[in-house]
């Protein structure tokens, strides 16, 4: 196999506050292949969003990466000086964030925004930046961009500006693209345009794709494989065909059934009995414990590592087969 | 945080105003706001400066080696004396005198009394004409809340020294000449009363605009409260908080204005000085080398303003948890 | 964005000419303006003849729609004091008061946008603290004071710049300058930092707090996920972000400038309107406060209209076609 994209070995996020440090993300492992879109989904307060954070290296303090490594095409980047993870930044990973209303900045032109995210990256001239921008923008299907390019944010509608906020993000052709909720924030009628907007960007280019969501239904959409995070822990990473129809943690099984489908009768979606717990307050063990319907004592104790379960890897006491013929 | 235990000390208060002053206290006592005001060495060093400062103006004609007021204890044989760690320094001339001979020191503490007196009665004089403009205007609504507004609008487009410049020139042309002492001072107090009322009146009046649409306003109209009990007995308590903050930050507000007045020369006359009236006077003998004739009013009055405004940050930051 | 002007023009001659109505009071009704003319033993019929013909018999909206009518004409009456026309008193101190205020304004901008930028950036140096902290004194300290400060350091102790007056000037048409000479350029320092003072701690405390909120938005995060450096992100994007409001409180900030020379140029015996207006206030000269009272109107409805103005032209938000500007 050729070398992944993005590779995070046992990452691991601390905040200092008053009372201590917080883990927010514990021993967190996982790779994502060339053109691969990898999704990452929990509840919030899992861990998503700040697991993006740190690959791109934009945690706030008091947060800060106190463990593992993230390698990007092979090199390490979580031990880059803050000026070379600046020019990692945008030029090699590229980022969307939730709220495309939020995210340009008010005061400047679409076209500026992405013509200086251009020649910050690349030597083009300020004239080709521009014809640049403008096959940007017709790329992520906006109409007339060359009239368009000189916009400001506020005239854009919301699925709009989201798919300027993915022209940006694409704008130096980056190896990883980190999307962070991309479609919460839009009408539906708009989500299913901008991830399948996403997905074919990522396979004409290339580009893996760190899909961050709570949305399952964007996940069994857009998604090849899918990591499913529990209070800052990876519970279970695999396939996206294996890990929503035949999950193995049960808090995958009770997340995954809790997505209404059409075959299903609606009035029998499950819940998950209780609330993730919080960062002040996980319990020894298995984080899930507490809720876990099929809970026995070494849960309580040991805490499990992620270990193959078919194509998958699966961190739950009762997949160790080797514990379990002890 | 603090701003949630306050609330819940006001809005307890409210449907039982007699019973409210025990609960009011403890409320306080075990609210946040005492433990923040402790937590925050400025602000305890702020409200101490304050309180000495306040009880030296208070005790001043106990404390002060001399009155200098009185023209007949100033003798010229003690004139222009420097302050007691110079070499011609005299007791008990400690800060020096001035050239009529007036100990500096009992003029500063005499001064800080005068100052702290006009800037509370100016302080108290706009208070109470904001909040009841505020009422009126915010109960009444309609061409009476027009109208006040607007005032309050063309007002604020303009400096409060400027009015209160205006208002001094236009009274002492109406009186004609020169007015006594007290007058004077009463001429200076409204000064700043009508310099400094638009705060209270703007925060009272959306305060009663709020209240005035809830239930138990309505109800207590039903029973046949009328509109004056409604305002003073419901709506009052809940913008206690906001008007004190505006209270302090004016005090020393009013405390510059009188000071700046004075120093202009259209406050307080050089017999009976002010702290502003001795900077005035003391200014003069910068050039010939009695720094603190100047030197020490100025202190206390800086003194005195930056504790008050200190008090009056950290107050306006606990009270509003939002602002940080 | 027409009707926004208009309306605004409209509430700015609704506020002069309350103003002016407040001037004509003064003018008319404290103290007799015969009083002023003629001596003490002037018979009583010679008073009457001038009362007869300085109009003052006639129906008080007449004399007001007169006095109105003068003073669009430029013209404000007689100072008691000077026998002079005070227009022509005015016309003769504007420039020395302008060019204070000019200076005193730059200062206060620059000084305190820099602070300001500088405390927010950097919000744990030790620098920054002391701004804080200069900030607290110059916000409590009264004007007259800083400037006796100022002297004493400056003037009396070093003996580096002049304390009082303007120093040579130049005359240029009906205007004097004293950015022409040394002695005009040095004797503006400490007058200017006196003035602008209190405007400059102002300032720096709204552009501190209005850039750390800035700085928290989505579209900084955005900003620093696109690889801008940090010199784009925080002098572009935020610092202009944080300069919208900043710019209406400033320029509000500068007609207080203007009216605040009142202290300035007593403390420095400046040769401005200011030191006119305090010494008319101490002599009761009626036509020269009221002059000035509505110079000082005229001058801060200016102000905001153009503040109005330059805030449309700085944010693009708000250059909505007409109607939806609300």
């Amino acid at each position: 196999m050729t070398e992944p994209v993005l590779s995070v070995r046992d990452l691991t996020v601390a905040f200092a506050t008053r009372r201590g440090l917080l883990t927010a993300i514990d021993r967190v492992s996982f790779d994502i292949g060339r053109g691969e879109i990898l999704g990452v989904v929990g509840e919030s307060g899992a861990g998503k969003s700040v697991t993006g954070s740190a690959v791109i290296g934009l945690i706030d303090p008091p947060g800060r990466v106190a463990g593992g490594e993230i390698r990007l095409g092979g090199e390490r980047i979580d031990t880059l000086s803050p000026a070379e993870m600046r020019r990692v930044r945008g030029k090699r990973i590229g980022m969307i964030f939730q709220d495309p209303l939020t995210s340009l900045d008010p005061l400047f032109r679409v076209g500026d925004q992405i013509v200086e995210t251009l020649r910050t990256h690349t030597g083009l001239s300020a004239r080709a930046a521009r014809a640049r921008a403008i096959d940007l923008l017709a790329e992520v299907g906006i109409p007339a961009p060359e009239r368009r390019i000189d916009g400001y944010p506020h005239e854009f509608s919301g699925g709009m500006r989201q798919r300027v906020v993915i022209a940006l993000a694409l704008a130096a052709e980056p190896e990883l693209i980190i999307a962070d909720e991309p479609t919460t924030a839009l009408d539906v009628s708009v989500q299913a345009q901008i991830i399948t907007l996403l997905k074919r960007l990522c396979r004409d280019h290339g580009t893996a794709v760190m899909l961050v969501t709570h949305d399952m239904g964007v996940i069994a959409e857009a998604a090849d494989r899918v990591a499913v995070m529990y209070a800052g822990r990876l519970a279970e990473i695999g396939p996206v065909a294996s890990v929503v129809r035949d999950p193995h943690h049960p808090y995958a099984v009770g997340l995954m059934g809790a997505i209404p489908t059409l075959s299903q009768d609606a009035d029998r979606l499950s819940q998950i009995p209780g609330a993730m717990p919080r960062l002040t307050a996980i319990p020894p063990g298995c984080a899930f414990n507490p809720r876990c319907p099929k809970v026995f004592a070494r849960c309580r104790v040991d805490r499990p590592e992620p270990l193959p379960v078919g194509p998958s890897r699966v961190a739950c006491h009762l997949y160790d087969k080797a514990a379990r013929a002890a | 945080m603090s701003g949630q235990d306050l609330d819940t000390g006001d809005i307890a208060a409210v449907p039982q105003p007699g019973a409210a002053a025990p609960s009011r206290w403890t409320a306080f006592r075990d609210s946040d706001l005492l433990a923040s005001f402790l937590r925050s060495k400025l602000a305890v060093g702020a409200l101490i400066a304050t309180a000495v400062m306040v009880a030296l103006a208070l005790a001043a004609p106990l404390i002060s080696p001399q009155n200098p007021y009185d023209p007949a204890q100033l003798d010229l044989i003690n004139s222009n004396l420097p302050p007691i760690w110079q070499a011609e320094g005299q007791a008990p001339f400690y800060l020096g005198t001035d050239d009529q001979g007036r100990d500096v020191l009992s003029a500063v503490l005499y001064g800080l009394r005068l100052s702290l007196i006009v800037g509370v009665l100016g302080v108290l004089t706009s208070g109470i004409l904001g909040i009841a403009l505020g009422l009126v205007a915010g109960y009444a609504g309609g061409a009476l809340d027009t109208l006040i507004m607007r005032i309050a609008d063309v007002q604020l487009t303009f400096p409060a020294i400027l009015i209160a410049l205006v208002v001094d020139g236009v009274a002492k042309a109406a009186f004609g000449g020169a007015l006594d002492v007290g007058p004077l001072i009463g001429l200076i107090v409204v000064s700043i009363g009508l310099s400094f009322w638009v705060q209270y009146a703007r925060t009272v009046r959306s305060s009663v605009m709020v209240e005035k649409g809830k239930d138990y306003v309505q109800a207590a109209r039903l029973i046949g409260l009328s509109a004056p009990v409604i305002m003073v007995r419901h709506v009052l308590p809940n913008v206690t908080g906001p008007v004190f903050v505006i209270a302090t930050i004016n005090l020393a507000l009013a405390i510059i204005t009188e000071a700046t007045l004075s120093f202009l020369g259209t406050g307080l006359p050089e017999t009976m000085p002010s702290l502003g009236t001795l900077i005035r006077t003391g200014n003069r003998f910068l050039f010939s080398g009695e720094w603190w004739i100047v030197a020490f009013p100025g202190l206390a009055l800086a003194g005195l303003v930056i504790a008050i405004n200190l008090l009056g940050d950290w107050l306006r930051d606990a009270l509003n948890p939002k602002l940080q | 964005m027409l009707a926004f002007l208009l309306r605004r023009v409209i509430q700015a001659a609704a506020v002069l000419a309350v103003v002016g109505l407040i001037a004509f009071s003064m003018f008319r009704f404290a103290g007799d303006p015969v009083n002023q003319i003629v001596g003490p033993d002037t018979p009583v019929s010679e008073r009457a003849e001038i009362r007869k013909s300085l109009g003052l018999d006639d129906p008080v909206i007449v004399q007001f729609g007169r006095y109105a009518g003068d003073v669009l004409r430029g013209e404000f009456g007689i100072s008691y004091q000077f026998r002079q026309p005070v227009s022509r008193l005015l016309a003769d101190r504007m420039p020395a008061t302008l060019e204070l205020a000019f200076c005193a304004t730059v200062f206060a901008l620059v000084v305190g946008v820099l602070m300001g930028v500088y405390c927010a950036l950097r919000r744990d140096s030790w620098l920054a603290g002391l701004f804080q902290a200069v900030s607290l004194v110059g916000i409590s300290l009264p004007t007259f004071l800083t400037g006796i400060l100022l002297i004493f350091l400056f003037s009396v102790t070093l003996g580096w710049l002049p304390s009082y007056g303007r120093g040579d000037t130049v005359r240029l048409g009906w205007w004097t300058t004293g950015f022409l000479t040394a002695s005009g350029l040095k004797a503006l320092i400490l007058p200017s930092i006196t003035l602008g003072m209190f405007q400059m701690t102002l300032i720096m405390r709204l552009v501190r707090a209005e850039m750390l909120e800035v700085l928290r938005t989505d579209y900084i995060r955005f900003a620093r996920a696109r690889g801008l450096t940090t010199r784009a992100v925080h002098l572009r994007h935020a610092l202009k972000n944080t300069l919208v409001p900043v710019i209406t409180i400033a320029g509000l900030q500068l007609g207080s400038v203007i009216a605040f020379s009142i202290i300035t140029e007593t403390v420095f015996q400046w040769p401005g309107m200011g030191l006119l207006f305090v010494q008319a206030v101490q002599n009761v000269d009626i036509p020269i406060m009221s002059a000035y009272l509505l110079l000082v109107a005229l001058i801060f409805v200016t102000i905001n209209l153009v503040v109005d103005i330059l805030y449309t032209v700085v944010d693009p938000r708000l250059r909505l076609p007409a109607g939806k500007a609300a």
